[in-house]
């Protein structure tokens, strides 16, 4: 099957991308977010942050289905693709909204690959509303299943995960555990037994995330014991490519705002925008956006419609993400000038909101080098 | 000049055009073809060039959507196909890249019934080779403080003053023209003509550029008599009509003229990848060195994003703001073409020095030659920096710098 020309991106992606745009303007995420912030700024002083959700926008979205729009029929999903699942999480990232929907998007994709009842019936529990998250980082960041050293025995696992994003927001957890070298799919209850969570202090306001310790934890089986961790790398492009459609949304909100900023500011008698110290990186910020999203939109279309070619694509796509991130974080701030380095400006929010995604999965030097080997 | 064939999809037309390409792929000339058409100056050259677009022009791969009261092959949404199968086919470029690339964009969206017509099938057959006449030595980045001035008389103009950095200016028949009508208007007192490369008083001077090769000229024009029915578009309308030839120029990457740049700009990147891996010191392959592949696959994922743009900016949905993505193309392609070739010459170390005609050079010394001539691409047809000014400018809606 080829990947069509249009990204299959039609007047039914339109449609849900402007509603997802509008709801996420109509509540102004950051302005609640602000005020459960309130008392920890100071990293020195501060209190450990809880992970800010609006329990109340969550139940909005999952009742129009947003979180369910990639789970199949059967689990009475939408059955929507990866395009449209980007498309959603262009505009979560552009209104840098504090919301378990793209680690639940995730989460189906990797549901989507294990081929069996109970994973059918985690999805069902998605398409009621649950949030859930997935994650099996070492505690050095290594991706690797074989050293990850969760291990399960007769449904109960020992061992621990790190780096989970959103943890606070969701209430179960995917993971895969070894046993005698082979890899299986796992749900957990996040409240279960023998669980115990350490919330990690992050620089990123909008996400939370934290360890998971598992202590003799019953779980339940999603997957079959395959080699290579199969499900991970047959869903993987999915991941890499939210991830930097998170980061596309994100980086055009700090294009936008700093480009209203160099029109209003105004210093030696003009708007700092007419200078060209200030304009060209504008431009170089912008044709990294561009080439982001375009990355992005062919990773996404590649991933529905040629599976074969969406690992290349999505490397492709989060390592030009993971660059657009740092530039676009970077110049935002530098040309907003003091007003950018302060608390109280919404630059400093987006900028710690895209290198936290710069380095999600991986940033552009770790893609680029396993793009090399295929080139 | 229809094609004798009707086809039932872009897939089947796809086929037919790499068949035709396959089959029909001319011999290489005696002496090996400048690496652009810029620097076309041999006569056997030109003959050669000219037959070959002549040739692709008949199978349909030029003017394939034009109407053919123009010449071109009354196709619908083809022309796309035929450029990419054009570029992907490694065959000679076109010669007469700013009549395709230029004046038939410009002439279709500004010309006359009868200019269009007279003009434009000799175009794609390579029949005529033009040129363009924009710059003069006082008017380069402010192109619109040009001085070289055209006066009426009955109903022709008499048109005085230099331009420079003209391609194809020996070779040429036709130049597209821009020259000022009236002093007290920078703008507005502009006028775009054609102008007959033949007609008595003008005469063109080559330049030799860093490469030593002559590819552009100067052109003087003293006395030139121009016809008014030789007027594109009213007097006074020139700036407009030339920001419409420039855009076509900067490419938009689609339309009559993209069949002209002959490869992709991903050839260029895997070019790289082979010299990369072709290359050894202390008795390590190149591709070997991390740095030297991290950098060599920046260039390649920036590369598949300048070509998903190009596709993105078809997309009904996705393209943004109308001159969002076709303003960037001749930005981004030019500087990434300029560090293809710098990261060319750090793979090479010192054998980057020698240069064409040195026995030893590695590939006949293109790679030192291309990255010279890479500042063809920074420098012309607006400089990164005018890019730069105009997308902050007309996209961002930035305040202008002039």
């Amino acid at each position: 099957m080829a990947v069509p020309r249009d990204y299959a991106y039609d007047e039914e992606q339109e449609m849900l991308k402007s509603a997802v745009k509008r709801f996420v303007s109509d509540i102004e995420p950051l302005s609640s977010l602000r005020s459960s912030l309130a008392g920890t700024e100071d990293p020195h002083l501060g209190d450990t942050r809880l992970g800010y959700f609006d329990l109340d926008a969550w139940a909005r979205m999952t009742s129009l289905g947003w979180q369910a729009l990639a789970l199949p029929e059967q689990a009475g999903g939408a059955d929507m693709g990866l395009v449209s699942a980007v498309a959603v999480v262009e505009e979560i990232g552009f209104g840098a909204m504090p919301s378990p929907l793209g680690v639940t998007l995730e989460s189906s994709f990797l549901l989507r690959e294990m081929n069996s009842e109970a994973a059918l019936e985690v999805s069902r529990r998605i398409v009621d509303g649950e949030a859930v998250t997935w994650g099996f980082m070492t505690s050095e960041g290594s991706l690797d299943v074989s050293v990850n050293g969760v291990q399960e025995n007769e449904g109960v696992l020992k061992g621990a995960v790190h780096f989970v994003q959103d943890l606070q927001k969701c209430k179960a957890l995917l993971l895969p555990a070894t046993n005698s070298g082979r890899t299986a799919w796992f749900v957990v209850e996040l409240d279960s037994p023998g669980t115990s969570i350490k919330r990690d202090r992050i620089v990123d306001l909008t996400r939370d995330q934290g360890s998971v310790l598992f202590e003799n934890v019953q779980a339940t089986q999603l997957s079959d014991y395959l080699p290579d961790n199969q499900v991970y790398q047959r869903a993987r492009p999915a991941l890499l490519t939210l991830i930097s459609a998170d980061i596309a949304g994100s980086a055009e909100w700090m294009l936008q705002t700093t480009v209203e900023y160099a029109k209003t500011r105004i210093q030696f008698d003009r708007p700092i925008g007419f200078f060209q110290a200030v304009k060209h990186p504008l431009v170089d910020v912008m044709v990294h956006i561009d080439g982001t999203r375009s990355l992005v939109y062919a990773a996404a279309a590649t991933f529905d419609h040629e599976r074969e070619g969406a690992l290349p694509a999505a490397l492709s796509a989060k390592a030009s993400a993971s660059e657009t991130a740092e530039f676009s974080a970077n110049r935002g701030t530098q040309l907003h000038g003091g007003i950018g380095f302060t608390w109280e400006s919404d630059v400093q929010i987006y900028h710690k909101r895209l290198i936290h995604s710069q380095h999600l999965l991986g940033d552009g030097m770790h893609h680029r080098r396993e793009l090399a080997a295929l080139l | 000049m229809a094609l004798d064939r009707s086809f039932k999809d872009q897939v089947e037309f796809a086929a037919y055009c790499r068949e035709w390409l396959a089959k029909n792929r001319p011999e290489p000339t005696r002496i090996p073809l400048p690496q652009a058409a810029y620097e076309v100056t041999l006569p056997e050259h030109r003959e050669y060039l000219e037959d070959w677009q002549n040739k692709c022009y008949k199978a349909g791969l030029i003017a394939t959507d034009l109407p053919v009261e123009y010449g071109g092959h009354g196709f619908e949404g083809f022309q796309q196909v035929a450029t990419s199968e054009v570029q992907k086919a490694n065959v000679p470029y076109f010669i007469n890249w700013i009549g395709l690339g230029m004046a038939a964009p410009t002439l279709l969206t500004h010309g006359t019934e009868s200019q269009k017509r007279n003009f434009l099938p000799t175009i794609f057959s390579a029949k005529d080779i033009w040129c363009q006449g924009f710059s003069e030595p006082g008017a380069g980045s402010d192109l619109a403080s040009l001085q070289a001035k055209a006066e009426r008389k009955g109903d022709s103009w008499i048109v005085n003053g230099s331009k420079v950095w003209n391609s194809l200016g020996a070779l040429a028949s036709w130049m597209l023209l821009l020259v000022r009508t009236d002093r007290n208007d920078k703008y507005g007192g502009l006028t775009y003509f054609v102008c007959a490369m033949d007609s008595p008083g003008v005469s063109v001077k080559p330049i030799h550029k860093m490469t030593g090769e002559s590819g552009f000229n100067e052109v003087h024009l003293e006395d030139v008599v121009i016809p008014d029915d030789q007027r594109v578009d009213e007097v006074g309308a020139g700036w407009k009509v030339a920001m419409s030839t420039l855009t076509s120029e900067r490419g938009a990457a689609t339309g009559v003229g993209a069949v002209a740049s002959s490869d992709s700009p991903m050839s260029h990147v895997e070019r790289l990848v082979d010299l990369a891996k072709s290359t050894t010191r202390n008795g390590l392959s190149s591709w070997d060195d991390p740095a030297v592949r991290d950098r060599i696959t920046r260039l390649y994922v920036r590369v598949s994003a300048l070509v998903e743009n190009g596709k993105r900016a078809q997309s009904k949905h996705l393209s943004g703001s109308a001159m969002r993505l076709p303003l960037q193309f001749k930005l981004v392609h030019s500087e990434i073409l300029q560090e293809i070739h710098q990261v060319a010459l750090s793979i090479l170390g010192p054998s980057s020095s020698l240069y064409v005609g040195d026995a030893d050079a590695v590939e006949e010394g293109k790679w030192a030659l291309g990255y010279m001539n890479t500042y063809t691409n920074t420098i012309s047809g607006g400089s990164s920096e005018i890019q730069r000014n105009i997308l902050g400018e007309r996209v961002l809606g930035l305040p202008k710098t002039k």
